[in-house]
Parts: structure tokens; C-alpha cells; sequence
């Protein structure tokens, strides 16, 4: 009996570890032809570099000065941090003034914040970048706002729903030892937001990173992020590089892999909570 | 309390309902109704009535052909994503060593962004095809079933996650009577987890779905359509209308609107499915 059981034990650990490397497979294939010639490469992309396909690293040169790719990493890295840093601050703000102040004005303004969660981009794409020109918000720095009220949606929404679990008595202790309002919410009610904090960071920090078409539309032409700077490789169907599209795709998912390494345990953490409330 | 911070809203409440006026609501409230104009920029619009949405049917058959595909494809994705999902975190939930390590991996595409996901599988696939001499472009069928492979990669990690939180929610009270009473592995999966993991299901059905129907970034990248417009979802469509054709920007944005009311459909019903569950607890 335990011995059968430890048996199939085996057989499944066996199973899962040909899983993984199947589901790994991708990347390691598209890392093996990165090193490849750009001709060598859809010619034939299951086969190893070798004495004649191999380019070293000429790919990444490449892609890099084609793409200019740290300026785009730059671009992606400013504007994610940033506009993450707004949502965080301000949502939690309005979150708990939504929820503290109770009168039909302020429910309105919850209840819209719920509804443009379930609003897809492609019904405002061409009237917000509209909007976007007409405001001059065409830069990086606009590009925040933008994030920061198409964001928003979400993450009022996660942070009412915390907030509504905090005793009202905390608060009103404070307020009594003479706290205004602004010193209760960043002495007090802010550090207990943390758990949610985490994970409304990371929800939009996944977003926001990887998003291809709204920064596209919306600065695409000046300013290029990550994603727009890789779809901008592709160029004519026929006449891309391969061999510097291979380069790019490995140096677009190394920053996140290792984020992924260092903060595993909030990112898995944080996309549950954010699937069980959203 | 109430009283003294209500002065605040300036400071609490302007800055991001500014930035949601102007990212938002009000290109929410221009698309509606320009969804009832013909317009090149927003400044020349003329009242045309339903006419964008009857030319959103008629001009051709892409908007339907485009419906059709991201119907099929969702159904497809939804089913295939949540079955192995949810296998894969029976598995991982065995006490087989290494299972930290096993969830690691299988969760990692999901990280991954659209268009990058889209050009990896299309190495892929096109790398397949090359031995029957034809690649992605070909057919629809292939960017269909590539389309299917792609987004399995990329959701079943998260999915087994969701899954993974609710096996682990199972009393073992439930699944040792289960043993005692006689029943077979199978008998236990069908009455005891399959039922008691019903929660994880419903948010991993919609979590899949809306997912799968609005899926635009990997569609751009793995065919952009091809062959024709024959592979492009309704996303897609939508932004092909009003990017591609001058004088229908109009159409575009009243194929938008109909998304928009689909996928409002889809949030409503799951809204409804887990506001009647949580009544029957």
C-alpha cells in the first residue's frame, strides 16, 4: 500500500518535471535563437546555434540601437513607478473619504468608479486619445494622469472594500486626541492599508508595465515604452529582423522575471486577492 | 468625524476624480455619442442616427466574422484553460516534493505581457507549420488553435492558483469521510471537490472569459488577423475600424459600444451568480 503510493508519487514528480520544462521550453527556445544569425533563425528555430549559425551577441546590438531599448525600458520604468506611486496615494485617499463620508454624492462618485471597471478600453480608446492631445497630456508625465484615473476604477473599489473592515473607533480616538483629518489618514488609517496597498500596487504595476496600446496611442510617436518599442520591430511583415526581435523578447521578459524572483510570494499573493475581489 | 472631513474633499477626492474625468468618464460619455455621428475628428460630427450601428452589420462581414471568432475562442479557452487548471492543481496539492518550485513555473508567463507573449508563440508555431510547408498566416484555423495554446500558457498558472486556494479550503473532515464511507478517488473528486472548490470555478470561469473575449495584445502580435481579417478578434475589429478606414471612425466607435454592452453582460451575470451564492450561505 505505501509503497504503491510512493511509486505514483514518483511517476507524478516525473510527470510535473517534464511540465515545467515544457512550459519553460518557449523562452529557452526564443533565448537559443537570440545567439543565432537573423537568417538562421526561421530557417529553421528548433535547431541549437552552432559553428556557422552563431552571431553572439551582434542580436542584442541590434535590437537595442534599433529600438533604442534602454530609453524604452526607461520610459516603461518611469512611467510605471510613477504612475503606481499616484494610484496608490491618491485612490487610498479617496477611497477612505468615500467611505467615511456617507451622502448621495459621494456614493455616486463610488458606484462610478465601480461601473468603469467593466468599461473594455476599446469604447474610450479614440475619444481619450483625443482628449489626450487636446490636454497636452502627450508626454510621459500625462501619461500618469491617464493611468491614474483609468486606474482608478480598481483600486477605489479594493480599498473601500478594506477600509470598510476598519473600526470606525480607531479613528475616532484620534480625532478626539486632536488629529485632523489629513494627520489621521497618513498617521493611522494609511499604515493599516498596507496588505491591500501590496496588492493594488501590484494589479497595476502588471497592467501598467506591460500595456501596449494605450501608451501607444497616446505618446507612441515621441515616446516609445517596452511593448510599443518591441511591436515597433516588427515593421513590414516580410522584412523584420528575427534575429534582433529574439534579443528584444529576452531582454523585455528578463526585468520581470526578476522581480518575479524577489517579490513572488506578494505578486502570487496579491493577483488572488485581486481575483477574488475583482 | 463626518463633519471635519468633509471640507477635505478638495485635497482627498479632487486629484483623482480630475484624473478620472479626463481619462474616463468624459471619452465615455463623447464615445457614446459620437457612437450616433460620422466623424473624422471629434469637431465635424453630424447626427446620423443608428446608422453606424446598422454600417457596423452591413458595410462587411468582418464585425460578425470577428464576433463569431471571439465567441468560439472564448468558449474554447474558457474550457480548456480550467480543466487543466484545475488537474494541474490536484496535482500540485498531493504533497509531491517540489510543488513551490512546480507553482513558480507554471505561474511565470502570466507576467508576461500581450505583444512579447505574442511573438514568442509565434516563433513557435510558425517553426511547427514550417514541416507541413505552410506557417501561422496560412489559415485562420492555425492562428485559432494559436491563439488557444498561447492564452493556455499564459492563464492556466494563474487559474491553478485560484483552484490551488480553494482545494486547500477543503475541510479534511470532508474528503477522510469520504475514504471511510468507501469511496473511490473518483467518487471523492466528483461529490466532495469538485462542488466544495465551486466558488474558485465561478471566479476562474469569468476571470478566463472576460479575459479571452477582450483579448487584443496577443492577437496583434501572434497574426494581426491574418490571413485578411480572417483571424482578428473583436478588438481588434474595433480598432482595424477606426484606424484603418478614414470615414469610419463612426462605425468603430458603435461596434465599441456593442462590446462594451457584451462584456457589461458577462460582469453583470457573474455579478448576479456570486450575489445569489453568497445569499444561499
Amino acid at each position: 500500500m505505501f509503497k504503491r503510493k510512493k511509486w505514483t508519487q514518483e511517476i507524478l514528480f516525473i510527470f510535473l518535471v517534464l511540465l515545467s520544462i515544457a512550459f519553460l521550453a518557449p523562452i529557452f527556445i526564443v533565448l537559443y535563437n537570440s545567439f543565432k544569425g537573423q537568417f538562421y533563425i526561421s530557417n529553421d528555430p528548433f535547431a541549437f546555434p552552432n559553428a556557422q549559425t552563431f552571431s553572439g551577441l551582434k542580436n542584442y546590438f541590434n535590437g537595442v540601437e534599433k529600438i533604442r531599448f534602454f530609453q524604452a525600458f526607461g520610459y516603461s520604468l518611469f512611467i510605471t513607478v510613477f504612475s503606481v506611486a499616484a494610484i496608490i496615494l491618491f485612490t487610498s485617499m479617496t477611497a477612505w473619504y468615500l467611505v467615511r463620508v456617507k451622502n448621495w454624492f459621494t456614493n455616486l462618485l463610488y458606484y462610478l468608479f465601480v461601473f468603469s471597471m467593466i468599461v473594455p478600453f476599446q469604447m474610450v480608446m479614440f475619444t481619450m486619445s483625443k482628449t489626450i492631445n487636446d490636454l497636452r497630456l502627450d508626454n510621459p508625465v500625462g501619461l500618469i494622469v491617464i493611468y491614474l484615473g483609468f486606474g482608478s476604477g480598481l483600486s477605489v473599489f479594493m480599498f473601500s472594500g478594506f477600509i470598510k473592515s476598519i473600526p470606525l473607533e480607531i479613528e475616532e480616538a484620534a480625532v478626539i486626541d486632536g488629529s485632523s483629518p489629513i494627520q489621521t489618514f497618513f498617521r493611522i488609517v494609511f499604515p493599516i492599508l498596507q496588505p491591500t496597498a501590496i496588492t493594488v500596487a501590484i494589479l497595476n504595476a502588471m497592467w501598467i508595465w506591460n500595456d501596449y496600446l494605450l501608451p501607444y496611442l497616446a505618446i507612441g510617436n515621441k515616446y516609445r515604452t517596452i511593448p510599443v518599442a518591441v511591436q515597433y520591430l516588427q515593421g513590414g511583415y516580410g522584412s523584420r529582423d528575427m534575429g534582433a526581435l529574439m534579443a528584444m523578447l529576452i531582454l523585455a521578459i528578463i526585468p520581470i522575471v526578476i522581480f518575479y524572483l524577489f517579490c513572488q510570494k506578494y505578486i502570487i499573493r496579491g493577483v488572488v486577492a485581486g481575483a477574488v475581489k475583482g | 468625524m463626518d463633519k471635519s472631513l468633509k471640507k477635505y474633499f478638495p485635497l482627498f477626492v479632487l486629484p483623482t476624480l480630475a484624473a478620472f474625468l479626463i481619462a474616463f468618464f468624459i471619452p465615455f460619455l463623447m464615445g457614446l455619442y459620437l457612437s450616433f455621428t460620422e466623424f473624422t475628428t471629434v469637431s465635424n460630427a453630424k447626427w446620423v442616427g443608428l446608422s453606424n450601428y446598422y454600417k457596423a452589420f452591413s458595410s462587411n462581414r468582418d464585425f460578425l466574422n470577428a464576433l463569431w471568432f471571439t465567441i468560439r475562442f472564448t468558449i474554447v479557452s474558457v474550457i480548456t484553460i480550467n480543466v487543466l487548471a484545475f488537474a494541474l492543481a490536484m496535482l500540485l496539492t498531493r504533497d509531491i516534493r517540489g510543488t513551490n518550485l512546480f507553482r513558480t513555473i507554471f505561474f511565470m508567463p502570466n507576467l508576461i505581457g500581450g505583444i512579447v507573449l505574442g511573438y514568442i508563440w509565434q516563433l513557435i508555431i510558425n517553426g511547427v507549420l514550417m514541416n507541413f510547408g505552410v506557417d501561422i498566416t496560412f489559415s485562420a484555423k492555425y492562428g485559432f488553435w494559436g491563439l488557444v495554446v498561447l492564452m493556455n500558457w499564459q492563464m492556466i498558472g494563474y487559474m491553478m492558483i485560484i483552484y490551488i486556494a480553494g482545494i486547500q479550503n477543503i475541510p479534511g473532515e470532508l474528503t477522510e469521510a469520504a475514504a471511510i464511507d468507501g469511496a473511490s478517488p473518483f467518487q471523492t473528486l466528483c461529490n466532495v471537490t469538485i462542488p466544495m472548490v465551486a466558488p474558485s470555478t465561478t471566479i476562474c470561469t469569468f476571470l478566463t472569459l472576460t479575459n479571452s473575449f477582450k483579448l487584443f495584445d496577443q492577437n496583434l502580435a501572434l497574426t494581426a488577423g491574418a490571413p485578411g481579417r480572417e483571424s482578428a478578434m473583436l478588438a481588434l475589429d474595433i480598432y482595424n475600424t477606426f484606424y484603418g478606414r478614414i470615414g469610419y471612425e463612426g462605425v468603430g466607435q458603435a461596434k465599441a459600444v456593442i462590446f462594451f454592452l457584451m462584456v457589461a453582460v458577462i460582469a453583470f451575470t457573474q455579478l448576479y451568480l456570486t450575489r445569489s451564492k453568497e445569499v444561499e450561505h
